[in-house]
């Protein structure tokens, strides 16, 4: 039994063919395959409505499945989620801060909650305020805080019964630049303080700067799953060559396909026609020749080097930015 | 794990279930610990909305009424008898308010757009507990009111109040009271939100008041027989009846009606409720 002990903890999340069909038959998780090594940050990114928050909802006993299995620190969520809420962090993405309580309120009783002695729930209310530096607000009402504030304060109510694994919902959605690489800060020192982490993001700077590996979801699919840096090389393109141009983009594409021979990929879609090219070397003038030979006027022409976003391109064939 | 903050272990199988347990019930006390720290902080708020209404209805009737000659019930031994019945009507009027304003209003408000309730459920207890903790503490609320609200009703009236108080209805009838009025509470809550939730007041609360035998015994409408027949739907009439039953000598609906009907209200009003919090906060 140790042995499988063992394994159960070093694998803190386990779902197979887990499926989400809301009333209405929204498919919105479809048949999702993953698993979650302790330590690691691990990060859900996908459009609106990809089935993130979902995801999420379903490893953290609020959405229940309808099919598939989750685990959560060896324990079926489905089976047994009290015993799973006792193993799990959560930070939603809405603001569900106590607004009848202070922030010191906050945290006391969310210790209570999760079985901490009086005074054992004071002392740690007091450090972690400490630690997310807002022990200058701990007598204020929760309403009183800032985005960022709040945000900070929901991370430590998180944390604060030591769960196996911490979810972060979109943790920096909303947020202002400062707030969001103050947040990144203390997710990397939970991190190197060996939290296991499971976040949704939007933010492909946000995914490439924290996690260990990546799921890109897209309609409640798995679409693709390793490290950023493998992500970015698995696609097999070197850049992205996005044109812009007057005329049926249609039949540009089709020009520059036979004209650049190279080309992995050329393709029309929202008003431009995007080139994936290995090799950039003298590619731009060859374009702009080839594309004015059959009277083309190029308006703009920029090159990308793969990032998660020309990953996702891709794969899924349309921008993450709305 | 020598890491400086240790995490959760993972449970053996074997002590899964005990350690639930545990949680939950810590967790269970640890909420009625927030309800109650809230109401302490709110008690400003409390007493007021508390006491205002019965002490404005039990000095209109039967204090100003029967000094300016206009009293309900007649003069003298009528309106004495009017004060009499009139007390049991307002304590479990209070009680019922209290099940509204401490559970339902909040709720609606916790389900609307603070989402607090999200978290709420993260606590490691089952849903359907989190739910049975809003009873409980909506139950306790009503017991402070009717403690609260019973010496208002026995003093203020001008005419005196003959009180013969029954013991053990008293003190079987008051926790069933105050149970059943939380689960209505927990039951309203779920079914209201925040843009439906005037209507509470408007179409529900008012007819539940004002035919629930809190002004007139509900033998006295023996004239009108349909009426009566028809508010025997509203659980008000049990109570109210049921607190005339335990501390006036007021003639009152048999003790063999009032006790079923409210186990069946507050097992109805449980039902309804917990599985209206269970389809709001699962999806
Ligand atoms: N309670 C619900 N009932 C019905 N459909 C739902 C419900 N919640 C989500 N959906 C649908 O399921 C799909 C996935 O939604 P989900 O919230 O999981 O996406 P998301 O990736 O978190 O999006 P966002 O980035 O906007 O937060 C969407 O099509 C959404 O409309
Ligand atoms: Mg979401």
């Amino acid at each position: 039994m140790a042995d499988n002990l063992e394994s159960a903890i070093d694998e803190v999340i386990h779902t197979e063919a887990l499926t989400k069909v809301y009333p209405g038959d929204i498919l919105a998780v479809d048949g999702l395959d993953l698993s979650v090594a302790r330590g690691e940050i691990f990060g859900l990114l996908g459009p609106n409505g990809a089935g993130k928050t979902t995801t999420a909802g379903m490893l953290t006993t609020r959405v229940i499945p309808t099919g598939g299995t989750a685990f959560v620190g060896g324990i079926d969520v489905v089976a047994h989620p009290t015993a799973a809420k006792q193993v799990i962090g959560v930070v939603p993405q809405t603001n569900t801060l106590d607004r009848s309580l202070t922030v010191w309120e906050n945290l006391y009783f969310h210790g209570r909650f999760f079985g901490m002695n009086a005074k054992t729930s004071k002392a740690e209310a007091t450090r972690l305020l400490e630690q997310f530096r807002l022990s200058d607000r701990a007598t204020v009402d929760v309403s009183a805080l800032s985005g960022g504030m709040a945000q900070r304060l929901m991370v430590a109510r998180a944390i604060m019964h030591r769960p196996a694994i911490l979810f972060l919902d979109e943790p920096t959605a909303g947020l202002d630049p400062q707030s969001r690489i103050a947040l990144w800060d203390i997710l990397g020192e939970l991190h190197t303080d060996g939290q296991t982490i499971l976040l949704t993001t939007h933010y492909m700077e946000e995914a490439d700067e924290l996690c260990d590996r990546l799921a890109i979801i897209d309609h409640g699919k798995l679409l693709a799953l390793d490290t950023p840096a493998n992500l970015k090389r698995s696609v097999g393109i070197d850049a992205m060559i996005t044109v812009s141009a007057t005329g049926d983009l249609d039949r540009l594409a089709s020009v520059l396909r036979d004209s650049l021979t190279t080309a992995t990929k050329v393709e029309s879609v929202d008003g431009v026609v995007r080139v994936w090219m290995q090799q950039l070397v003298g590619v731009l003038p060859a374009i702009i020749d080839a594309a004015e030979k059959q009277g083309f006027t190029v308006t703009d022409l920029s090159s990308t080097e793969p990032t998660l976003e020309t990953v996702f391109i891709s794969l899924t064939g349309k921008d993450l930015r709305e | 794990m020598t890491s400086m903050t240790p995490r959760a272990t993972i449970p053996a199988p074997a002590t899964l279930g005990q350690s639930t347990r545990v949680a939950t019930r810590r967790a269970f006390f640890a909420l009625m610990l927030r309800d109650l720290t809230v109401l302490r902080k709110q008690l400003g708020q409390f007493l007021p909305r508390t006491l205002l209404q019965p002490f404005l209805l039990v000095f209109v009737f039967t204090y100003v009424f029967p000094k300016i000659g206009q009293g309900v019930g007649g003069s003298g031994a009528g309106a004495a008898l009017f004060s009499t019945m009139l007390v049991a009507g307002v304590v479990g009027l209070s009680i019922m308010f209290q099940g509204i304003q401490s559970v339902a209003l909040p709720m609606v408000q916790e389900f609307g757009y603070t989402r607090e309730i999200e978290d709420r459920v993260l606590a490691p207890m089952p849903v359907s507990l989190v739910a049975m903790e809003k009873v409980a503490s909506g139950a306790l609320n009503g017991l402070f009111s009717a403690i609260l609200v019973f010496p208002i009703a026995a003093i203020v009236p001008a005419t005196p109040v003959h009180l013969q108080i029954n013991w053990p209805v008293l003190l079987t009838l008051t926790p069933l009271a105050c149970y059943m009025c939380g689960a209505l509470g927990l039951t309203f809550g779920t079914l209201f939100d925040s843009r439906t939730v005037p209507l509470l007041f408007g179409i529900v609360v008012l007819p539940l008041t004002f035919l629930g035998a809190i002004y007139y015994p509900w033998q006295s409408l023996e004239p009108i027989r349909w009426l009566q027949i028809g508010v025997l739907v509203n659980p008000l009439v049990y109570m109210c009846e049921g607190f005339r039953a335990a501390l006036t000598p007021v003639p009152h609906m048999s003790l063999w009606a009032i006790y079923p009907a409210m186990i069946g209200f507050s097992a109805l009003f449980t039902w309804l409720g917990i599985s209206g919090f269970k389809k709001r906060v699962l999806s």
